[in-house]
């Protein structure tokens, strides 16, 4: 009995030990962010940019990077709005901004546009940023947060603010959410989900982007088709370049129904 | 062996534990899909497609989003139901890690016995399982009840956690089976294939149970990382697009599996050593004290070996975290989580410490040591200083005043200590050290005679001085001297230092003990003090385990399942450090009560009551009754 109560009160004292050091440090709840009612017939700017400013500290958590200690440039050291017209200039930018408010906005939804020197993923040689999209998740940003924390930036160094109040109708459109994939039930349906004929002749649709499928089936076997559609840059068709994407989101009943399309397809349907 | 054994082995039947294995694998090749549910095309299946003829209504509910329950949809029995969950789920994983660690050493340890043809590993090993067995029992009574509690007050989670994993749940159920079978024949055939041939029967009844026990562990991971990072998901809405394969191969699916492998064997070797502790405590003769003194020595040096190369498993993990999500990682790292990790200091430091101070008073079982005695105050000063470095956190909450007297928010000398760089120059020291101290408690009670001995030991203390020099310069230079992005690099320098120390000592050791000449070890000749190490490394591996695993979970934040569905439940937000560490000692002190009681019973069951005397009354009642 006498080792039992010793070797469990030494237990013990050691465990309150440790628990004795989580009371010594600071105490900081994290709180899941919550979704912002705005009222914005009420909204005037002032109470737009410290929303910014909120949703920067918190929802957004940009100043979980975007502080002193160096894992991404620290915005609040520098004047960010005044640095965008010289990244919009700088050989390295590959967006289609041409101002301080769609230089920020871009790099919030594409990072990758223009990474600062130093900052990019390890071996992309500062092309590719670890930044995540604000408006996907696990932030998930509306297009009216994003444009709240541009109106802080902008601010924050006495630049002028060129966002415009968000609308009803923009708020409405933000709470609609992103639509729920739909199967396609006909091929002519998958070759619209997938968007073919953005490059592609098919259809009633021509595009010289990619080869003529209007008489594929003549020319590629059902494996052949397949492989073209599942491994894109396997064979590149004479005469193209390869551009063609990937389809991660493709069901395999998606797959076979336009394969069975494209093998129907011999040219001599008009 | 006899006859009647011989023919025995030579029927068909003694296969059959293959036979089970195979039969499961059989199973899952139908039932190993999600069949229900569309699946994504790779490449590699071009070959091989088969036209999902399913119909469209069951393509349709393949796309189903992943759910989105609102707060009122989460039941509610009057009680916190993450607090509920918590504890059931650590006191599940702490038993399952033991349960599947202590066959992976026992089987070591039976080999090991069988080649040498000495019964005390035999006995030891068999011992070791004795805890094991019981511990099985309350690992799948928490198992279950964790099942309920999830279904009960997470049931749209759990919903679609079952959708992702379809009919995998049932190759676990199976697989389930068969560990316990195998366990149990194990375990109770032991005395019964102990020699010759059928010692072999045993060891491989030894392997299969590992294996299904390592495949039960990679399994269950997998829903654990599908959580964290999915994989084989519509990443916006989260629809179940992938196979199984797709769904279990996560990023950080490979990383958590080595790491849990590791520390689970860390922490078996840790609470069998506890066992072993409070036996020699309790013992009453000299050599029941040599016994269990011998079986704490083997089971610290399982725990520290195995522990050793735990961080750089931990660091793999941690990489890949950033690798998939750098926000996650700058979240447990540097965010609201990074806090806790000032108190994994300490609980390292703990085990090392008490590591350390096992190896350096078991030293005295033998004359031989006094000549490494010398070292101990110095090894035992740099623990302490990587310790302090280790503790020391980069950011204070400083009044205006103080923030005023310090001239910025930073401490000038303590903030550069608090980051990274200055911890990995600790931790690496420290185990540089450990492994020191390990090195000399096998040197103890040895006598070298090899000719070039001199050369061997000024090669060991060359080797020490550069990689100790390499950890230090690696994170100076690379932490405090170059971009962030390279900061990284210094880690892999230090890794690389630190396995060429331990590695080179084991073979030069090993050379060099050619020959040696060894000098008697008296076992149980080691203080009743030495066997609190043996209490202190569970614990702290304990603490650590609830610690590591609480943050491993939280750096999803309010998500159930990383980025795809939201966690809405009254629990969604991270605790303070105050509650995390009531919640972690609670789930301590509750595996603690449990594993008391397992010692209790492991006693009992080899505890004979003395017959009573044929005259008393008591034997006469009974006999009339």
């Amino acid at each position: 009995m006498t080792v039992l109560m010793k070797t469990l009160g030494f237990s013990v004292a050691l465990i309150l030990v440790f628990t004795a050091v989580t009371y010594i440090l600071p105490q900081m709840k994290g709180e899941a962010p919550e979704e912002i009612e705005v009222d914005v017939r009420n909204l005037t700017m002032d109470t737009f940019v410290a929303m910014g400013e909120s949703l920067f500290q918190g929802k957004g958590t940009c100043a979980l990077c975007h502080n002193s200690l160096g894992r991404a440039p620290d915005l609040l050291a520098f004047n960010v709005a005044g640095a965008s017209l010289d990244r919009l200039a700088d050989s390295r930018y590959q967006g289609v901004a041409t101002d301080t408010e769609g230089y920020l906005r871009e790099s919030m939804l594409q990072p990758s546009i223009y990474v600062t020197e130093g900052f990019g993923k390890k071996g992309s040689n500062d092309t590719e940023s670890p930044m995540p999209a604000v408006n996907k998740p696990p932030i998930q940003l509306s297009a009216v947060e994003i444009d709240a924390i541009i109106a802080y930036l902008q601010n924050k160094d006495g630049n002028p603010v060129t966002v415009a109040l968000p609308t009803a109708a923009a708020q409405s459109k933000d709470e609609a959410g992103p639509p729920t994939p739909v199967l396609a039930q006909s091929p002519e349906e998958a070759v619209a989900k997938f968007v073919c004929a953005a490059c592609h002749s098919i259809l009633d649709t021509e595009s010289p982007v990619g080869p003529d499928l209007r008489d594929v089936g003549q020319r590629l076997s059902v494996a052949q088709i397949r492989q073209s559609i599942v491994t894109p840059g396997a064979v590149i068709a004479e005469g193209y370049v390869p551009m063609m994407p990937q389809f991660p989101n493709m069901t395999l009943q998606e797959l076979e129904m336009i394969v069975a399309f494209l093998a129907m397809q011999t040219g001599d349907q008009s | 062996m006899n006859s009647a054994c011989y023919s025995s082995l030579q029927k068909p039947w003694r296969y059959w534990p293959l036979l089970l294995i195979v039969g499961i694998i059989g199973l899952s090749v139908d039932g190993f899909s999600s069949a229900a549910f569309a699946q994504t095309v790779a490449p590699e299946q071009l070959n091989t497609f088969v036209v999902d003829e399913s119909g469209p209504d069951v393509a349709e509910a393949s796309l189903l989003p992943a759910p989105t329950p609102q707060r009122a949809d989460y039941p509610n029995i009057g009680a916190s139901s993450r607090s509920i969950v918590w504890v059931i789920a650590q006191m599940h994983l702490f038993f399952g890690a033991l349960v599947l660690a202590v066959p992976i050493f026992v089987l070591i340890i039976e080999y090991i016995g069988f080649k040498a043809e000495d019964d005390r590993y035999d006995d030891m090993a068999h011992e070791f399982m004795k805890v094991s067995l019981t511990a099985y029992a309350i690992t799948a009574l928490f198992g279950g009840t964790l099942a309920l509690s999830l279904f009960l007050l997470y049931p749209h989670l759990m919903g679609y956690v079952m959708r992702a994993f379809g009919s995998q749940v049932l190759v676990y159920a199976g697989l389930f089976f068969l560990e316990s079978m195998l366990l149990y024949v194990y375990y109770y055939g032991w005395n019964a294939l102990r020699y010759g041939n059928r010692k072999w029967i045993h060891l491989t009844l030894g392997l299969l149970l590992n294996a299904v026990g390592t495949t039960l562990l990679v399994v269950a991971n997998s829903w654990t990382t599908f959580m964290m990072a999915p994989s084989g998901i519509d990443p916006t809405t989260g629809a179940v697009i992938g196979n199984i394969w797709e769904i279990m191969k996560g990023p950080l699916w490979n990383p958590l599996n080595l790491h849990r492998f590791i520390a689970n064997i860390a922490f078996g070797g840790a609470v069998v050593g506890a066992y072993a502790a409070f036996k020699f405590l309790s013992a009453k003769t000299p050599a029941e004290k040599a016994h269990y003194d011998w079986m704490g020595y083997s089971s610290n040096f399982i725990a520290i070996l195995a522990f050793l190369p735990l961080p750089f498993a931990g660091y793999w993990l941690m990489a890949e975290i950033y690798a998939y999500s750098q926000q996650m990682g700058i979240l447990a790292m540097g965010g609201i989580l990074a806090w806790l990790f000032v108190l994994q200091a300490v609980l390292i430091c703990t085990i090392l410490l008490a590591g350390n101070y096992y190896l350096w008073t078991g030293m005295a079982r033998s004359e031989g040591s006094e000549r490494y005695r010398w070292l101990i105050k110095y090894i035992a000063t740099a623990l302490i200083l990587g310790f302090l470095v280790w503790v020391t956190p980069h950011n204070v909450i400083y009044t205006a005043s103080e923030i005023g007297r310090l001239g910025g928010g930073n401490h000038p000398v303590l903030a550069p200590l608090g980051i990274m760089p200055a911890k990995n120059i600790a931790v690496f020291i420290m185990l540089i050290c450990t492994f020191l101290s390990f090195q000399l408690y096998r040197r103890a009670d040895k006598v070298i005679t090899v000719s070039w001995q001199s050369w061997g030991n000024a090669l060991l203390v060359a080797i020490y001085v550069v990689a100790i020099a390499n950890v230090i310069f690696a994170g100076v230079y690379y932490g405090y001297f170059t971009n962030t992005v390279y900061k990284v690099g210094s880690s892999v320098i230090q890794v690389m230092s630190t396995v060429v120390v331990i590695v080179s000592g084991v073979v030069i050791d090993t050379l060099m003990f050619k020959g040696a000449k060894t000098l008697h070890v008296t076992w149980g000749k080691v203080s009743n003090r030495s066997q609190y190490a043996l209490f202190a490394l569970p614990i702290a591996f304990t603490w650590l385990m609830a610690l590591m695993g609480y943050i491993r979970s939280s750096v999803r934040t309010h998500w159930h399942v990383y980025t795809v569905m939201k966690d809405n439940s009254p629990d969604n937000f991270i605790p303070t450090l105050q509650t995390v560490g009531n919640m972690v000692t609670l789930v301590t002190l509750l595996f603690l009560s449990f594993l008391l009681f397992i010692f209790w019973i492991a006693d009992l069951s080899s505890t004979r009551q003395v017959p009573l005397p044929t005259g008393s009354n008591r034997a006469r009642a009974e006999t009339a009754a």
